[in-house]
């Protein structure tokens, strides 16, 4: 099949590759960017467990080609620390427990992270509307909840002590 | 007043993080930061991946196979059908339950998605390209669906391999659709009290077939070194050494030449207990090919094929008095288990361990008898997120109490009390023959009733049935759940002859860090935090320098693995042995170092101290280096114990739930306005851990109770096998929970730990269909079928009159 070439930013990273048309944008990150973070859960967008970031959007990657994300922004979960500090929504998630076997956790993170930019100060109902994108079968989402709602009140402390 | 304790001492006990902390996971670092290493992240050079041929049809003869167009596809190296394996002897296997299943077809199908045939390629897509050019003919034969009528005497003949076969592995098959009868309890017992009881109720209560979806999917990288002799596969499997065993006698490699890992596994929920043919198929592949074989499931095959749950046909019937003291039960199955018996249950107990359902309750006569069925469904079985058959059996007494309660006009919780088994009788033993380890159910009803004023509620929902113009109907679910988890006692279970004990190796070392290596896998469960705080609590070493390893069938001690609640039960009773042996020991090495004599010395926390003395001590760390430098003359160096735990008995977790739902008169769409949880789990190692554990248990079995089922046509066609069909709820339609406990220790358990991720699931569900049908009791219902979805809810009070 004839690949396409594409040129993206993956994590602030300049990557230009040949890729075939069909191809998945999770398994252009998965197998072709070593970037294993974004899992495959269903194929049918329901799960989300694929979520990444794409200029600025939540995004399903299972169900997104790698070619219409050529000029994209794209950021992972392993964009999201920066260095050896973890970005407010991964401290959540860790503090409060929202997490079991971690297979969904990638795409909640990233769904967190922009959720939280879309509405920085969220009620509870709130972010099970913003999350509900995501599929977890572990915990039952009521820490995933109070995860969000931590990184939230975490990240309005800190623009607090910016501004 | 007890005197108050040393803040120093609390202070050292606390920096352990050992038994009771809720001690954050060990495990997140990892998976927080994309980097956990599940199955389909490993990749190994020179892979190729393995995609599979699937039946569309249920039943059906396999008139040709054509691989030519698929092996010209750019990037496709192999095809292999049933008729490659048979020179090898693997086109057929044998199931955990004793019956055969195909690998790949051999002659017949015998349900939609059977495995026809497996395309190997060098990349997925290539794989996926191959499966679609091979040509399959398939013959059509008359499916069977209904259990019922696979066993009328004219019913089409599923397994023309077993024709003849009239003794199965657990007895005579009296049709060929037949596979076993198996039977509990004292048949005349029970028969004599229905025969003399003022009271009896009867129902049949369906629990429908179910999928454990999690969220990733099965699979495998198979890597057979042709040079070495030598195979390592990594696998989504929650019993890796009993996978090794099976490899072993399947392929004649010896079990030292076998390597299988387990790396992180994204959810098990019993759906990883099985050896399914996609793992075979890549072995074989790669052991043919002299590469590594990747193979990895979608959704839709996943829900399609590999291990469902349920599908249990139960006719349930309670005598009792007039006043409402149960005389008897009895229980009739009929057990749907597919084309293949694969259901994963101890080797003794084809219907697992579906005699606990006279549940909570001082029964005195009780009969149950299981019947197995083949029809042109899947195979599987599993134990959904419990012990085998316990979610089953806990169901239909449960459904039977309300039943009888409603009958007699008596209250819910009031007739658990008057029937549950008291304080004082355990150890209990049941009319089936268990022996409850302890349990305190009436405190803990009362707590519950209190916590949630069941009297309010009662007189509220009085209330709303006075008011024709509700827009709700309101109703109570109370729930009362025994579980029987931990297996085994290897005299009474095991796995293809493998006694279902546990282990653990600990390695304590020179500067007090300690590596513990179990023979369980952890999904989720959270083994790598809460192992390392009992070794933490036994031996003074702080939690956070103990690592806990588990999965890889290279390092770990051999065992049967994480399902059934059995890693804390037996796994975790293993770590507390294996460190009392190293604390022995260490006590040898302070006394040596001390220069007194054992007995002269006390433990505490993390060190020996002389009696009456404590400015002599030697903390555990001091000993950690001493064992390996000066050990006392005649011992041995070095700190290290393995222990292999078989348990003595099985141990009985148990809660009271309550729920409290508001059904829409208009769209019967259930609200759960409140869902509070008591469990009794025995000592609690974290509970963070333990929280989030039921909460999760209770979200799985809300799933199961409002929506999840796995319907097909009369054709064998399953009608939702995608996430756009199979329910798993989100975030808006989870309830919250409220969770509470008592705490009952299981006497025989080291530390008194009974397990705990499964009880929420098993309870939960009953407690949902409890409060749903509590909505229509005062109109007349009884029972209605799982799942509850609106539709369906909306066909009941369009039945009873009340829809608006």
């Amino acid at each position: 099949m004839t690949k396409q070439l594409i040129s993206l930013s993956v994590n602030g990273r300049r990557i230009e590759k040949a890729v075939e048309p069909r191809l998945l944008l999770v398994h252009f990150l998965r197998e072709e960017c070593h970037l294993t973070g974004a899992h495959i859960g269903c194929e049918t967008s329901h799960c989300g467990a694929c979520t990444v970031d794409i200029d600025g959007q939540s995004v399903k990657g299972c169900t997104h080609l790698a070619v219409q994300c050529d000029g994209s922004e794209v950021l992972t979960v392993e964009g999201l620390a920066q260095g050896a500090v973890l970005h407010a929504v991964q401290e959540g998630f860790y503090k409060e427990h929202g997490l079991q076997c971690g297979f969904c956790t990638p795409g909640m993170l990233m769904r967190a992270y922009r959720f939280l930019q879309e509405n920085p100060n969220p009620t509870e109902d709130e972010v099970r509307a913003g999350m509900s994108g995501n599929l977890c079968r572990c915990t039952g989402y009521q820490n995933i909840v109070k995860a969000v709602l931590h990184a939230a009140a975490k990240l309005q402390q800190t623009e607090k002590v910016a501004a | 007043m007890n005197a108050p304790i040393d803040p120093a001492l609390l202070e050292r006990s606390a920096a352990l993080q050992g038994l009771g902390d809720s001690r954050l996971r060990k495990e997140d670092a990892r998976f927080i930061q994309g980097k956990g290493n599940y199955v389909d992240d490993i990749k190994m050079p020179g892979m190729l991946h393995m995609d599979i041929v699937r039946s569309p049809v249920a039943h059906a003869r396999v008139k040709k196979i054509d691989k030519t167009e698929a092996l010209k596809v750019p990037g496709v190296i192999a095809v292999l059908t049933a008729d490659d394996l048979k020179p090898l002897k693997l086109h057929w296997m044998p199931t955990l339950a004793g019956d055969v299943q195909a690998v790949l077809a051999d002659e017949k199908v015998h349900f939609q998605m059977q495995e026809v045939a497996v395309v190997i390629a060098e990349d997925r897509y290539a794989a996926a390209d191959g499966v679609e050019a091979v040509l399959v003919e398939y013959e059509e034969l008359p499916v069977v669906i209904d259990p019922f009528a696979a066993l009328e005497p004219n019913a089409p003949v599923l397994r023309d391999d077993l024709a003849g076969k009239t003794d199965g592995a657990h007895g005579k098959r009296e049709h060929p659709n037949h596979i076993f009868t198996w039977e509990a309890g004292d048949k005349a017992a029970a028969d004599a009290a229905f025969a003399n009881a003022p009271v009896t109720v009867a129902e049949r209560i369906f629990y429908p077939r179910v999928h454990p979806c999690p969220l990733e999917t099965c699979g495998c990288v198979a890597s057979f070194d042709p040079v070495r002799g030598e195979l390592t596969t990594y696998m989504t499997s929650q019993a890796p050494h009993v996978v090794r065993t099976v490899v072993s006698l399947l392929s004649g490699l010896p079990e030292s030449k076998i390597r299988i890992v387990s790396p992180d596994i994204g959810g098990g929920f019993g759906n990883k207990v099985g050896v399914y043919p996609g793992y075979v198929c890549a072995i074989v592949a790669s052991i043919v090919l002299g590469k590594p074989v990747k193979w990895i499931e979608d959704r839709i095959e996943n829900i399609s094929s590999t291990a469902f749950a349920r599908d249990y046909h139960m006719d349930g019937e309670l005598a009792a008095t007039a006043d409402g003291r149960i005389l008897g039960m009895r229980v009739n199955v009929i057990a749907d288990h597919g084309a293949f018996d694969a259901c994963a249950d101890p080797t003794k107990y084809p219907a697992g361990l579906f005699h606990i359902c006279s549940g909570s309750y001082d029964i005195p006569a009780a009969w149950c008898s299981v019947k197995g069925v083949y029809t042109n469904k899947a195979p599987g079985g599993v134990a959904y997120r419990c012990s085998f058959r316990v979610t089953e059996a806990v169901y239909v007494i449960e459904r039977m109490v309300d039943i009888l309660a409603q009958k007699l006009g008596m209250d819910k919780a009031e007739i658990r009390a008057k029937n549950f088994i008291r304080k004082e009788q355990f150890p209990y033993t049941s009319a089936f023959g268990f022996e409850y380890d302890s349990g305190d159910y009436h405190t803990a009803l009362q707590k519950v009733l209190d916590a949630c004023d069941y009297k309010g509620l009662r007189a509220e929902q009085a209330a709303r049935r006075a008011d024709p113009d509700s827009p709700t109907l309101m109703g109570i679910g109370l729930v009362a759940f025994t579980e029987v988890v931990g297996a085994g006692p290897s005299k009474m279970c095991d796995i293809l002859g493998v006694g279902m004990f546990d282990s653990c190796e600990i390695r304590v070392h020179p500067t007090g860090s300690a590596i513990a290596r179990m023979g369980t896998i952890t999904q989720g469960q959270g083994h790598q935090t809460t192992y390392a705080q009992i070794i933490a609590t036994e031996l003074g070493i702080p939690s956070e320098v103990i690592q806990v390893e588990e999965g890889d069938t290279s390092t770990a001690p051999y065992g049967l693995g994480t399902y059934g609640s059995r890693s804390t039960p037996v796994a975790g009773a293993a770590i507390a042995l294996a460190a009392r042996k190293i604390h022995a020991k260490a006590r040898k090495i302070a006394a040596h170092l001390l220069e007194v004599g054992e007995n002269d010395l006390d433990w505490e926390i993390d060190r020996f101290k002389v009696k009456g003395d404590d400015s002599k001590f030697k903390s555990m760390k001091d000993i950690c280096w001493a064992a390996y430098h000066q050990a006392p003359p005649g011992l041995e160096p070095g700190l290290e114990a393995v222990h292999y735990y078989d348990p003595p008995n099985f141990t009985f977790p148990f809660g009271i739930y309550l729920c409290v739902v508001d059904i829409d008169r208009g769209t019967g769409e259930t609200k759960v306005r409140r869902f509070y949880a008591l469990d009794d789990c025995g000592t609690r190692i974290n509970p963070m851990i333990i929280e989030g554990q039921i909460h999760g248990g209770l979200t799985e079995g809300y799933a199961v109770a409002m929506g999840q089922q796995m319907p097909f046509d009369a054709q064998g066609n399953l009608l939702g096998n995608t996430l756009m069909d199979y329910f798993l709820p989100t975030a808006v339609e989870t309830p919250k929970w409220e969770t509470d406990h008592t705490v009952t220790p299981s006497p025989h358990h080291p530390i008194g730990a009974k397990g705990v991720a499964e009880s929420p699931h098993v309870g939960s569900i009953p407690t949902f269909t409890s409060a749903v049908v509590d909505a229509f009791a005062h109109l007349g219902v009884k029972h209605m079928v799982m799942p509850h979805s609106a539709y369906r809810v909306w066909q009941q009070l369009v039945k009873s009159g009340v829809a608006l």
